[in-house]
């Protein structure tokens, strides 16, 4: 049984995208999405999104890669198999200062793009809008808006009537399983 | 304004609308258009042309495995080594690709970060190519070892004889910025093409539109997407940049942490990351000409972009040339007599060849580029960045050879020549490289698409409220 999933819109450029958004912000819905080739300066306030968490995560990644690559190395050099090289101590930190970065700069990349992978809840192959034909076109040169049917101010017949009434065209609601 | 008057109202619209800023971008190109470029590229019949290189990537590629299996099979024996040269084409090769691997990232990570704009043009395949370099550099640590089966010695992970690598040495060092560098390019390079493979799933059909919607992780360019992703972009631009900068620096603690005379100085480091620089700019634009020509992508990778790319081998070629004078000062000044002899040595003695093709390709070459006419002329800079490339190779080769050759003891000296499996080697890595870069040409998207959009015009916003005159 097919069910509505959500509405999509198509709007004529970035700055009609940007004033739509304002639009629904205004209106009150939460769960809408704006879509574009490239990220448009200024969407996020328009949509009134907080700022990324992301900082935070590759922040604690870093801090944990410099932890693991000091104690690694003090472990190694001056716990487990103590050697006597060039007459220098065993945990010579200074020594250890390079390794003790690349691994705070790989915990960091791992990070920033698996904690980017996250927040945007992606892989994920499946999703409404995809059951649009001409909402492929957001790759390639269309401006869109989407609204999840799952939002509390969601209603089948007003919501194409709002759509049109902030300049949208091509409105269509995604229907699916 | 000199640009291509194809659509001359839209161009005046648009130069207009960015305060008559010269166009990234020409030959009046909307959103759709780039996209029919550079994805037809990938979408379009393989050229014959392609599968001519190719094959011939791929034959340099089977004489770099065939070297390498005489190499496993005989030892380093095959190689030109001798007593004092213990340390030949393998280090000079290894820090050759490496080097070039460097300007990618500068295109991608400090550019960015300085908000160059025209850089978006070329990321892409700079990035691809400092991933296959690092990967043709990575062979040589590999290999030069001579026992390779005990490869895993460079890792510290358990074996038998419960002992760990040396922390404290700079070739230790080296495996984990290398490592990290290789890894983080990757991942960089990845992120950007997200959005270019989400591109081209959206236009293709079928298994193609299975499998690079697999790799597109199901982008779908909502904003709350893009929030993300540009914040991860801003983040991995931040830990590259001094990643980048350390990466040379570690490769020349290699030589600056060692007792030898030629060596042991402490303009290593910012020399080596300048030098870097230097030669990746050097081939970036060797493959930036031949691309754009083949591809027909002269509206995308301007004469503009050329020339700025020309102006930064003008600067960072400059600095190569002010290192080795001040090389000569430093040794001079210290007062130290093996330290003077290395340096008149490498200029006079039997190496002087080699120094004096370094000197003149790197220091001499890019000079031209103070004129503006030459710094515009594709010829002059497609011969120029081949000497750039070449004068970098031999830097490399004489820091190393000349340096060990004549140490401290005048009995132990001996000159170094190379077999011809260095050779082999060497021009076997070139085919390694271009094999995997023809295959990027082949499959993916050679210009960052969602980038160059966002550079043109009309995806400002305000570009539009412009031409209602102010009005909201």
């Amino acid at each position: 049984m097919n069910q509505t999933l959500g509405a999509l819109a198509r709007f004529a450029n970035p700055a009609e995208l940007i004033e739509a958004a304002q639009k629904i912000r205004d209106a009150g819905y939460k769960k809408f999405d704006c879509h574009s080739p490239f990220p448009i300066h200024g969407m996020d306030d328009a949509m009134g999104l907080k700022r990324s968490p992301l900082g935070f995560i590759v922040g604690a990644a870093t801090l944990t890669g410099a932890t693991v690559g000091m104690s690694l190395q003090y472990w190694v050099a001056a716990v487990d198999y103590p050697l006597v090289i060039s007459g220098k101590p065993f945990f010579s930190w200074q020594a250890f200062i390079i390794v003790t970065f690349a691994l705070f700069v790989l915990f960091g990349a791992f990070g920033a793009v698996f904690g980017m992978l996250h927040l945007n809840r992606l892989p994920r192959l499946h999703h409404p809008v995809f059951y649009s034909d001409k909402f492929a076109k957001v790759t390639d040169d269309a401006f869109y808006v989407s609204i999840e049917a799952e939002d509390e101010l969601f209603d089948e017949q007003k919501i194409q009537n709002f759509l049109s009434s902030i300049g949208g065209s091509d409105i269509e609601l995604v229907a699916g399983e | 304004m000199s640009i291509l008057n194809k659509h001359p109202q839209r161009d005046s619209a648009a130069t207009e609308a960015i305060g008559g800023q010269e166009l990234l971008v020409t030959g009046g190109h909307s959103f759709s258009t780039l996209t029919d470029k550079v994805s037809g590229i990938v979408e379009t019949k393989t050229p014959p042309k392609w599968y001519l290189l190719f094959v011939m990537a791929v034959s340099g590629m089977m004489v770099l495995l065939g070297s390498i299996g005489w190499l496993v099979w005989e030892g380093t024996g095959v190689w030109g080594l001798n007593n004092p040269v213990g340390w030949g084409w393998a280090i000079v090769n290894f820090v050759f690709w490496v080097g070039i691997g460097h300007a990618g990232t500068l295109i991608s990570a400090i550019l960015f970060l300085l908000r160059q704009q025209w850089r978006t043009a070329i990321n892409r395949f700079a990035e691809a190519m400092t991933i296959f370099a690092v990967i043709s550099a990575l062979v040589f640590p590999g290999i030069h070892i001579g026992r390779v089966w005990l490869a895993y010695y460079m890792f510290p992970v358990p074996n038998q004889m419960l002992v760990w690598p040396n922390f404290r040495s700079p070739l230790l060092w080296d495996i984990f910025a290398v490592g990290t560098y290789f890894t983080v390019s990757t991942l960089f390079w990845y992120v950007g093409l997200i959005p270019d493979l989400a591109t081209l799933r959206d236009r293709a059909t079928k298994v193609r539109k299975k499998v690079l919607g697999f790799f597109a992780l199901g982008w779908r360019g909502g904003n709350r997407q893009w929030q993300h992703y540009e914040k991860a972009y801003l983040m991995l631009a931040g830990l590259a940049t001094p990643l980048v900068l350390s990466v040379h620096s570690v490769v020349a603690t290699d030589f600056a942490t060692s007792m030898v005379p030629g060596w042991h100085t402490t303009i290593f480091p910012p020399y080596f990351v300048a030098g870097a620089v230097f030669s990746g700019f050097g081939m970036v634009m060797t493959l930036a000409i031949i691309a754009r020509k083949i591809y027909g992508l002269e509206d995308i990778i301007t004469i503009n972009h050329l020339e700025k790319m020309n102006k930064i081998i003008l600067v960072t070629g400059s600095m190569v040339g002010y290192a080795y004078m001040t090389e000569f000062f430093i040794a001079w000044y210290s007062g130290n007599d093996f330290e003077v002899f290395a340096f008149v040595n490498r200029a006079f003695g039997p190496y002087a060849w080699a120094y004096w093709i370094m000197f003149l390709c790197n220091v001499i070459t890019p000079q031209i580029f103070w004129f503006k006419k030459l710094r515009r002329s594709i010829p002059v800079m497609f011969v120029a960045s081949i000497f750039v490339n070449i004068g970098m190779w031999f830097e490399r080769f004489v820091i190393t050879v000349t340096s060990l050759s004549r140490d401290y003891l005048p009995s132990s000296w001996d000159y170094y020549s190379p077999s011809i499996w260095d050779i082999l080697t060497f021009v076997g890595s070139f085919g390694l490289f271009f094999t995997f870069f023809l295959l990027f040409l082949r499959f993916l998207p050679m210009v960052a698409l969602s980038e160059v959009k966002g550079v043109l015009p009309e995806a400002d916003p305000h570009h539009y409220h412009h031409h209602k005159g102010g009005a909201k």
